[in-house]
């Protein structure tokens, strides 16, 4: 069996407590310098692409703006039109939501964004019904999570649609005969579905890759099944080894229903890392940058999430309080709801008195530690074992730093990674679909 | 006083056939094409360049596709293509239009706010309206009139009491407003990074916008941090009353249409009795040089007909043209939108020669003297609307 290559992204630092602000070299979240550099320096590590998160509506706790973790951000389309200025052969892949455009409007922009990066873009498709974000809509949150999953995938295929409709010799110039377009070059598209009723021409020739990459980032049975009728990518965030291998083997059993094959669907897990020149010292890094994370006030924020009401009187480096949760309607807006609350409570208390742990030490061992943590050459060999092993196709590294958090990671971790025979070094192709191998 | 000077950029020029004068006219499908005018426009001193869109497919049918193979179709999205010039330039102002007809105003907010940034600081933005029903059709939820019917009306084509166009324009002028409260949602100096209380903003500066119209109502705040700004320059197209009033309601700046000094002359008479705050600029459609005339006419026989535009046509000299600009100075005319014929050589004429000639009387700037496409304009940097007053 032949070595699989790994297949390597990176994620701007997003908008939650992950993104390290405190930081003394921590810049700016919204300066174009940042996405610059973080930009540059995935081209320079040759990863196959850069992603952008989306969020259409600031997060609430309490009622009132949350204001503890990095938040702000520009629009993602156009902020990657920007960097396929500045950049040759890295992939741009933003997040847009389904729920909130139109496809023939959006279908255009993700066209023009792959022409003028000469086929390098990608839309990471994903769908909210959330009457809290749709309050910034004018066709707002509507959609129950079936109807929302099957509203996108006859977006996506209405896209594609509009997307084939301009043969690919379409444009034939030809001054002297006067000939711009070829006659009869043009398709007209009309579709009438259940959710969209689009009639009329597209506006742009067939771009560089003909289809953007779609890549899809939902974990339900729905999400899963969309992504193996209509993706390339899958962003999951099934990144430890046993967990990945399991939704690895269930999705790509999936694409067979479809008549795909299991290259044509990449699995890249969302990762943490943390680095050290000694595993001892990659470990004190990676609770150090924890501690970052979860700072006293944003344990207590953790916490009301979980009970449901105003915690700020308790010390976040003292004991979990005997108060119970209140289970009405709960303290957060726009993030995924918690299911069943009393449940997570119940066994953050028992893992608390086990451990002996304060508030913020809790939240700081439930929430998560890095995905992968030691010296440059352990991450390195993790991540190929993840790969070899049938867990991911490759992973979407997320840094908690703006804009510094990926160098090290590029001048450390990648080289080791060539060296292993796992990683390109040098870009072969033009064109994302050419780096992810789906041409 | 310096003029203010922009150019309107469109495929391979505004003339239809404009396309068959360049070396291979599939390269306006590259950024290339696009990044070589820019640098051209700016090398020029020009305050800005405004890129062409509309909703739809380009047609020389007023409300329908049609099947001419002679003319250039299929056009980028304007922000998009602005986005990508912007690390190619540091100068000159960039104004994409954006459709306000079916897009969703949070959405286009945003892209402009975020085209500022981009830029640090030269974005604009035209607003316009798509009342075409074969637009309407390619998002499929609502159903307009033909537009044909409508400009068959007796009376002629002024719009401004067509209850249709009247009900797109109350809509436009709604998504500047929801537009300009957005830009302003977050306060200069929301963001905080304060260690010592785990805050990262100040909740308090930044606004819900609570907007609630006929067509629309969206909460806010932004997603985007305020850019640098404060407020995009909003820019207008106008023809009518019903569209001057539009962009005395919500532009910085309209471009108007006179064809001779006597007509901008009552235009400027017109808008100033609806806003005295407006930078009123004029469109000329212009084909420049020695062999002017000549080029149009030849330009026109391959397209099958004489060129007919919205605006004033112009052939002459760069040194003509300039005594034209100045005379229509003088009847209150602050600046101009010179849409060249055909690209490179009529824009090339523009940033080399026509500016040379006002140069020469005075009335064209030595060097860029601001940063930001406001400060090439005048117009202060406002504080938020929202800020409280210190």
């Amino acid at each position: 069996m032949t070595r699989k290559r790994v297949h390597l992204a990176a994620h701007f630092p997003g908008v939650n407590n992950t993104t390290v602000w405190a930081d003394p070299r921590s810049g700016s979240q919204i300066d174009f310098a940042s996405f610059v550099h973080l930009a540059k320096t995935a081209e320079r590590g040759k990863l196959d692409f850069f992603f952008l998160a989306e969020g259409l509506r600031l997060r609430e706790l309490k009622g009132r703006i949350h204001d503890l973790d990095v938040v702000g951000r520009p629009e993602s389309l156009t902020v990657l039109s920007a960097l396929a200025a500045v950049t040759d052969r890295l992939g741009l892949a933003g997040t847009v939501n389904a729920t909130f455009n139109e496809p023939y409007e959006l279908a255009r922009r993700l066209s023009t964004l792959d022409h003028l990066s000469e086929g390098r873009a990608a839309w990471n498709v994903v769908t909210t019904s959330d009457a809290f974000t749709g309050e910034n809509f004018r066709r707002g949150g509507y959609l129950d999570r079936a109807d929302r999953y099957e509203r996108a995938a006859e977006f996506v295929r209405l896209a594609r649609e509009l997307w084939d409709s301009w043969q690919r010799d379409a444009i034939a110039t030809d001054a002297a005969a006067g000939t711009f377009v070829r006659p009869g070059a043009i398709g007209t598209v009309g579709h009438r579905g259940r959710h969209f009723s689009v009639e009329g021409r597209f506006t742009l020739p067939r771009s560089p890759q003909g289809h953007p990459v779609i890549i899809q980032a939902g974990d339900s049975d729905e999400g899963r099944e969309f992504a193996a009728a209509d993706a390339d990518v899958i962003f999951t965030p099934h990144g430890r080894l046993e967990d990945g291998k399991r939704f690895y083997a269930n999705v790509k059993r999936r694409l067979a229903r479809y008549g795909r094959e299991p290259h044509q669907l990449k699995i890249m897990p969302g990762v943490t890392f943390a680095l050290g020149d000694t595993e001892e010292e990659a470990a004190e890094n990676a609770a150090r940058i924890r501690r970052q994370q979860v700072g006293p006030q944003t344990a207590i924020a953790f916490l009301e999430q979980v009970w449901g009401r105003d915690m700020s009187a308790y010390d976040p480096e003292g004991p979990l309080p005997e108060i119970e949760p209140d289970m009405s309607d709960g303290v957060s807006q726009g993030r995924v709801p918690i299911k069943d609350r009393a449940a997570v409570a119940a066994k953050w208390r028992a893992l608390a008195a086990e451990k002996g742990l304060s508030i913020r030490d809790l939240v700081i061992e439930v929430t998560g530690r890095q995905t992968f943590i030691g010296t440059p050459e352990s991450v390195a060999r993790q991540i190929d074992e993840h790969v070899q092993a049938g867990a991911a196709d490759g992973f979407i590294l997320v840094p908690h730093l703006t804009p510094g958090g990926l160098d090290e990671f590029v001048d450390r971790v990648v080289p080791v990674l060539q060296e292993r025979g796992a990683f390109r070094t040098e870009y072969t192709g033009t064109t994302l679909r050419d780096h992810l191998e789906l041409t | 006083m310096t003029l203010h000077l922009a150019v309107a950029l469109d495929g391979a020029g505004w003339h239809p056939a404009a396309w068959r004068s360049l070396d291979s006219p599939e390269t306006i499908f590259s950024a290339r094409h696009w990044a070589e005018l820019v640098a051209e426009a700016e090398r020029g001193l020009l305050d800005f360049v405004t890129i062409e869109d509309a909703f739809g497919l380009q047609s020389t049918l007023a409300d329908a596709t049609d099947e001419r193979t002679d003319q250039v179709r299929g056009r980028f999205d304007a922000v998009l293509l602005a986005a990508r010039l912007a690390p190619l330039t540091s100068r000159i102002g960039l104004v994409p239009t954006a459709t306000t007809t079916h897009t969703e105003p949070f959405h286009v907010a945003i892209g402009i706010a975020t085209l500022d940034h981009i830029s640090g600081g030269r974005a604009g933005w035209r607003p316009q309206i798509s009342a075409r029903a074969a637009e309407a059709r390619l998002v499929g939820r609502r159903e307009f009139p033909p537009l044909d019917r409508v400009l068959n009306r007796p009376g002629g084509v002024d719009l401004s009491d067509d209850p249709h166009v009247r009900d797109l324009f109350a809509e436009a002028a709604d998504v500047v407003e929801v537009a300009r409260r957005l830009w302003d949602s977050w306060e200069d100096d929301a963001e905080i990074r304060d260690v010592a209380t785990g805050r990262f903003i100040d909740r308090d500066k930044l606004h819900y916008i609570d907007f609630a119209g006929r067509f629309f109502s969206v909460k806010g705040p932004s997603i985007t941090p305020r850019s640098p700004q404060g407020q995009p320059v909003v820019t207008a197209l106008a023809h009518a009353r019903l569209p001057y009033e539009f962009a005395a309601g919500g532009a910085d700046v309209v471009y108007v249409t006179p064809r001779s000094a006597e007509q901008a002359r009552a235009v400027v008479e017109e808008v100033r009795g609806l806003s005295g705050e407006l930078k009123i600029f004029a469109d000329l459609l212009v084909f420049l040089g020695e062999g002017a005339a000549g080029r149009k006419a030849r330009l026109d026989e391959l397209d099958g007909a004489e060129l007919v535009s919205d605006a004033a046509i112009f052939t002459g000299t760069p040194g003509e043209l300039a005594e034209v600009l100045l005379e229509w100075r003088r009847a209150g005319i602050q600046g101009f939108r010179l849409r060249p014929g055909a690209v490179p050589y009529d824009l090339e004429r523009i940033t080399r020669e026509l500016t040379a000639e006002l140069r020469g009387r005075g009335a064209f700037r030595h060097e860029y003297e601001a940063s930001t496409l406001r400060g090439l304009l005048g117009l202060p940097r406002p504080v938020s609307r929202y800020a409280e007053a210190p």
